[in-house]
């Protein structure tokens, strides 16, 4: 059996006093693609968030590869850096260029040398078709191509875990396409990922296991195949429904 | 105009050039500090602390408030302290820093919440330590904002320091109200003043060149 990298217990999320998450507990395999599924609000970005550290939480715990990152601030630093994380928004940084953005935190975080680092992350591009993007900066991409560029950026710190929060939600088809073919081929390589997204014909492609998430608690996991066609509970059975468009014709 | 009068002139050209940039120099080294530490520290900060945050926020408000005729006066005895006079325009530059270093924390501060906060999350992401935050992601990403603050400070610093004219400063200021206002020579007056326009005009335009230079944020 593989070893597990995450390991999530017990894990409670309030903002104030409205629970986010409520007593979450999951397990990640090595290699493992895991798609989070679930309506709007239902925790599935907080949860990204709080394994990466943005957040903080009230009580649980979070290990990465069996190391506790909640209450260690030493570990948690050095843990993030295994967990690498893409956002919806790109969030790339605006003043440098797209090999500036890719090569800050493995020269500046990770102390590597710059000239390895930089042919590491000219490999990367090409790998996600942009090696003559390099020298651009961030608004002359499109946003396909600045989300690729984003994914480049967490791939260089060589993470043990993929986080992806809706990386396609701000795109048009076509450069969704182009964003998934590069998470796909990810998956292909064995990368241990856990993707929020709500491209269903996506998910059903690229996970092993899908969690599905409401109000606040996992309600149902299984294989993809599985989950898509016999999904178990009524609320998953709802969701998936409103998927299907011959009800409303 | 006579050969005198254009050394005069020149010379308090030179003046309030050292006053204004020394001042603004010195201030910067003042405000950048305690504009990063209120941001940091805010509620939403990279590192929330409320009782800095509040002492920060009081201590820029303070003196921030007070009108800088008096306070120009009223400092008097630190000036004589540190710079060991109170006339000239070496002395000027003591109460210039005290009223301009917390405005230029206000306005450090009010650059560096433009920043976008998704992207300070990245760097958090990405492993980056606090340090590291202010130095490679807060502070570049905020520059070109930077350089736009430190451009209307310096104007603000330049009217300061022409008003110190009224008590012992140097520069154009103190031409401008030693002949202009006092003797009655109306003439010196609107040269001086001229020529005030004409620094923040060059300071103005020198500075957004630059901005737009190495603002990579916009086409």
């Amino acid at each position: 059996m593989a070893d597990t990298v995450l390991e999530i217990k017990n894990l409670v999320k309030k903002f104030n006093e409205h629970i986010i998450i409520n007593g979450l507990n999951l397990k990640v395999q090595e290699g493992e693609v895991i798609v989070i599924l679930g309506p709007s609000g239902c925790g599935k970005s907080t949860l990204l968030r709080c394994i990466n550290g943005l957040e903080e939480i009230q009580s649980g715990s979070i290990k990465v590869q069996g190391r506790e990152t909640v209450g260690n601030k030493k570990n948690a630093v050095l843990l993030r850096q295994k967990i690498g994380m893409v956002f919806q928004s790109y969030d790339l940084f605006p003043h440098l260029s797209v090999l500036g953005n890719i090569m800050l935190s493995p020269v500046k975080v990770q102390k590597r040398k710059k000239d390895e680092v930089k042919k590491e992350a000219l490999e990367l591009l090409e790998k996600v078709g942009l090696s003559d993007k390099a020298d651009s900066y961030p608004r002359q991409l499109s946003g396909g191509q600045k989300q690729r560029v984003a994914i480049v950026r967490a791939l260089i710190l060589h993470p043990e875990i993929l986080l992806f929060d809706e990386v396609t939600a701000a795109l048009d088809p076509e450069m969704v396409r182009e964003v998934l073919d590069v998470i796909l081929g990810l998956a292909k390589q064995r990368r241990t990922m856990l993707i929020v997204t709500h491209e269903m014909q996506f998910a059903k492609a690229v996970a092993d296991r899908i969690v599905f998430m409401d109000e606040s608690k996992i309600i149902e996991e299984g294989g993809a195949k599985e989950f898509f066609e016999h999904p178990r509970t009524e609320r998953a059975k709802k969701f998936l429904n409103v998927f299907t468009f011959e009800d409303i014709r | 105009m006579s050969q005198q009068m254009i050394e005069l002139l020149v010379n308090g050209i030179k003046e309030t050039l050292y006053m204004t940039l020394v001042s603004t120099l010195i201030a910067y080294v003042i405000g950048i500090p305690l504009g990063v530490i209120s941001f940091i520290t805010g509620k939403n900060g990279i590192c929330p602390n409320r009782v800095i945050h509040f002492v920060t926020g009081i201590l820029i408000n303070l003196v921030r408030s007070v009108p800088f005729l008096i306070l120009l006066v009223a400092i008097i005895p630190l000036t004589r302290l540190i710079v060991g006079t109170t006339i000239g325009s070496t002395a000027t530059i003591v109460p210039l820093v005290v009223a301009a270093a917390p405005y230029v924390a206000r306005m450090v501060e009010s650059s560096l919440k433009e920043v976008d906060t998704g992207v300070i999350e990245a760097a958090k992401s990405m492993g980056s330590s606090r340090l590291q935050i202010i130095y490679k992601v807060l502070l570049p990403e905020a520059k070109p904002s930077l350089l736009v603050g430190g451009l209307i400070s310096m104007a603000t610093i330049l009217g300061y320091s022409a008003m110190a004219g009224f008590v012992g400063g140097g520069g154009l200021g103190a031409i401008a109200i030693n002949y202009g206002y006092y003797r009655y020579q109306t003439d010196i007056m609107f040269v001086t003043v001229a020529f005030l326009v004409l620094i923040v005009q060059l300071f103005q335009e020198v500075g957004i060149w630059i901005v737009n230079r190495i603002d990579k944020r916009s086409v």
